[in-house]
């Protein structure tokens, strides 16, 4: 058999892309017994903004909160599902899923979907049944590990190298006699999310518009100062357990 | 009675020997058994009326409407077992999204009881199935103006001025005949409606009852909806009313 | 005789089974769907509607799209409607494929349908029909079978003002002024400038101006437009959709563009 060389154009296909990119930066920091979750509100394609405010990070329960990043349409479907699946838990079980248990599921729930997967990365915050403060990271279609913090998204190229300087202090080293700490307070936390993503939105043109800033605090823990940071919101709804707060503000609109 | 003990009664599929399908005939009890339904088709529109036996004093007023509604312009009320009349609905409902999808177009109320004519008869062809013990009166507003038809348990099915189904058929009969219908608005037949069902309730002393009525006509845009709540507070006093003094 | 429909038309394997004699489950084609091959997916828009506008003002909602439907660059269809009621609160108006859209027109209809012979005392309002239509549009896009068309969906209910946006993807976002296909680019930031900030003030007047204007851009600028266009106003009297109007245009600066007019030189 031989091969003829075509000369004319071949037939050309195309294809429905079923997928789109909707900007935007997701970000989560675990403390020693707090967590804090936040990400901006702006959701585009291409160079259009198409609203200045689309949440990208969802309260799941009284302890865990979810932020997704990357096509809006496939991280709300998958929001949607995880929250139905979290309350058929509860009826099954009067009680709300613990946070390790809520990112098995989600990892479960991604890879479910290996060959058609949804098109987002999930950042999961909140206590552990320790009480100690926990981030999971997830790739889209479900490897996912605990870390101390993690930034995805249009901006995670900038943002996750300065959290690695700042809260693992890579490329810093202690005075001498001295260790870096392991875990950071609460205020420094709010300092760093909120610089990050303010110097994301000079940089990055799909982020700005919005920050939402979810803290959740450990049973027992003091506020840490929270309770200074102009924005807040508390969004607890029990009396004994761990408390939530959402801090919202605004970034730039350019 | 004749049918019991001769094995002719035992199945839908099964003649008696003068030519009689008794399972049939037993719908037609069941329908016999229920609170009185009327129908009526005036001038510019049409009101349905039932007669609801309240069989418990632990009843949510409202509960267990034998009005129901088929399309926007349609609407259905059905004497005898309740449940039928929901399957019958549900099929109703069914053959109009199915006229629109075809047709693009609302269903003529004629098209609508003719597929559930052909509906309700094929329930008295088999052993294996039992025929709807309902009677079901259809009420329209269509392109050709108002309509009002009756199905029977065997199928058949009649176009009407005014109709009754159930126990106070014959008295409510009566009733309509002496209306002028053709010259009645729909808003003075709700009035008539209310006196009807009024009146061949007391003539059969029975238990408590809901009156529930429904219509259709150009103070309801055309669509088959309750008759609200004020008007129907008015027919029924003013039902009481000829009642009392009818009594004198 | 093979009572399979679906292995019918199907030319007979001499080397496997001669005489046609074998059992019909051990046919080789057995169970394989002889027409699999001719079910095709929509892989681009046909006839196709551009611009859809809403902002929302001080009594609810305004929404606007003009009549064309084309035909690729071909004005093909110049009275065709782009904005439907769905219910007694809701509007919603599409871009993208025309038969999409009146597909979904009659599932919203059929929808509407069933809702009202429930007769519950509950109605269906735009926050249910967007989502409705989020469902829909995601389920087909997740067949690789999309419904092709941008949609916004307008409403008032119970005091609330709703304006959502949804597109073939399944996307969905929300803003007090939206704007499909073109004039996303061209509308939008006219309209976030006439109309953020002023939500609760402006009045009807003042609204249709603003549409009137963007649509009259719209029209300048978009060769796959119209200047002839629908209003839908959506309050707490209702739904109303407006007759179709003709948009005031002047060409008379066009005659001193160079490749336009007459030529000089």
């Amino acid at each position: 058999m031989q091969h003829v060389a075509v000369p004319h154009a071949q037939p050309q296909q195309r294809q429905f892309n079923p997928y789109s990119e909707n900007g935007g930066t997701i970000l989560a920091i675990a403390g020693a017994n707090f967590s804090v979750i936040a990400g901006d509100t702006r959701q585009s394609e291409g160079y259009s903004i198409q609203t200045r405010y689309a949440p990208k990070v969802f309260r799941l329960t009284d302890k865990a909160v979810l932020a997704t990043n990357g096509f809006a349409a496939d991280g709300n479907m998958f929001v949607k599902k995880v929250r139905q699946r979290l309350e058929w838990y509860r009826h099954a079980h009067a009680k709300d899923m613990p946070l390790r248990a809520i990112a098995r599921l989600i990892q479960t729930m991604l890879y479910a979907r290996r060959f058609f997967p949804y098109y987002v990365y999930n950042i999961l915050g909140g206590i552990e049944e320790d009480g100690s403060g926990a981030v999971y990271s997830f790739d889209p279609v479900g490897s996912y590990e605990r870390e101390a913090c993690r930034a995805a998204g249009a901006a995670s190229s900038l943002v996750q190298p300065f959290l690695d300087n700042q809260i693992y202090f890579k490329n810093q080293t202690p005075a001498p006699g001295t260790t870096h700490p392991a875990h950071l307070p609460l205020s420094h936390v709010l300092s760093l999310v909120i610089d990050s993503f303010t110097s994301a939105t000079e940089r990055h043109i799909e982020v700005g518009d919005g920050l939402e800033i979810y803290v959740v605090l450990a049973k027992g823990s003091a506020l840490q100062g929270l309770d200074a940071i102009q924005g807040l919101s508390e969004l607890t709804t029990t009396d004994d357990g761990e408390r939530m707060f959402v801090i919202r503000r605004n970034l730039k609109r350019d | 009675m004749t049918s019991i003990g001769t094995g002719y009664d035992l199945s839908a599929s099964t003649y008696s020997p003068d030519g009689r399908i008794f399972q049939v005939e037993y719908a037609n009890k069941a329908v016999e058994n229920s609170g009185t339904a009327i129908g009526l088709k005036v001038k510019d529109g049409v009101v349905l009326a039932v007669e609801k036996l309240v069989h418990s004093k632990l009843l949510v007023p409202g509960a267990n409407r034998r009005i129901q509604t088929v399309d926007r312009h349609i609407g259905m009320a059905t004497a005898g077992l309740p449940a039928d009349g929901r399957t019958v609905a549900n099929r109703a409902r069914d053959e109009a999204a199915n006229f629109r999808d075809v047709y693009r177009s609302p269903p003529t109320l004629k098209s609508i009881t003719d597929r559930l004519g052909h509906f309700v008869q094929m329930y008295t062809l088999y052993s294996s199935v039992r025929p709807f013990g309902i009677s079901t009166i259809l009420g329209a507003v269509d392109k050709d103006g108002p309509a009002l038809y009756v199905i029977e348990p065997s199928g058949v099915f009649y176009g009407y001025h005014g109709a009754a189904v159930g126990k106070g058929r014959q008295l409510a009969k009566t009733e309509l005949e002496k209306l002028k219908l053709a010259e009645l608005t729909a808003r003075e037949a709700v009035i008539e409606a209310a006196r009807i069902i009024y009146l061949v309730h007391e003539d059969a002393k029975e238990k408590e009852f809901e009156l529930e009525m429904s219509w259709i006509g150009p103070e309801t845009n055309g669509l088959h909806v309750p008759v609200p709540d004020d008007l129907l507070k008015e027919a029924e006093a003013k039902a009481r009313e000829a009642l009392e003094s009818g009594f004198e | 005789m093979d009572h399979f429909p679906l292995s019918w038309g199907r030319p007979r394997n001499d080397a496997v089974d001669a005489y046609g004699t074998f059992p019909i489950q051990q046919r080789p084609n057995h169970g394989q769907d002889t027409f699999s091959s001719g079910i095709q997916h929509t892989q681009q828009p046909i006839v196709t509607g551009t611009s859809v506008l809403a902002i929302k003002f001080k009594d609810g909602i305004m929404m606007a799209a003009d009549n064309l439907a084309s035909y690729g660059s071909l004005a093909r269809f110049r009275d065709i409607k782009r904005l439907h009621a769905v219910g007694e609160h809701t509007v919603i108006g599409a871009g993208g494929d025309m038969g999409d859209f009146q597909y979904i027109q009659s599932i919203m209809d059929e929808l509407m349908i069933d809702e009202f012979a429930a007769q519950d005392g509950h109605a269906l309002g735009p926050a249910e029909v967007h989502n409705y239509l989020s469902e829909l549009m995601y389920a087909r896009r997740s067949k690789m079978d999309p419904l092709w068309n941008a949609i916004l969906v307008g409403g008032f209910k119970d005091g609330q003002r709703f304006l959502a946006f949804v597109d073939l993807l399944g996307t969905t976002y929300s803003a007090s002024t939206l704007a499909t296909g073109y004039g996303a680019h061209i509308a939008q930031p006219l309209l976030r400038r006439a109309v953020e900030g002023r939500e609760d003030t402006l009045d009807a007047a003042e609204a249709e101006k603003i549409i009137e204007q963007s649509m009259q851009v719209l029209f300048y600028r978009d060769a796959r437009s119209l200047d002839k266009y629908q209003i839908a106003t959506i309050t707490a009297e209702g739904v109303k959709i407006s007759e179709s109007r003709k948009l005031e245009t002047s060409w008379s600066f066009a005659e001193g563009i160079r490749g336009y007019g007459a030529q000089t030189q």
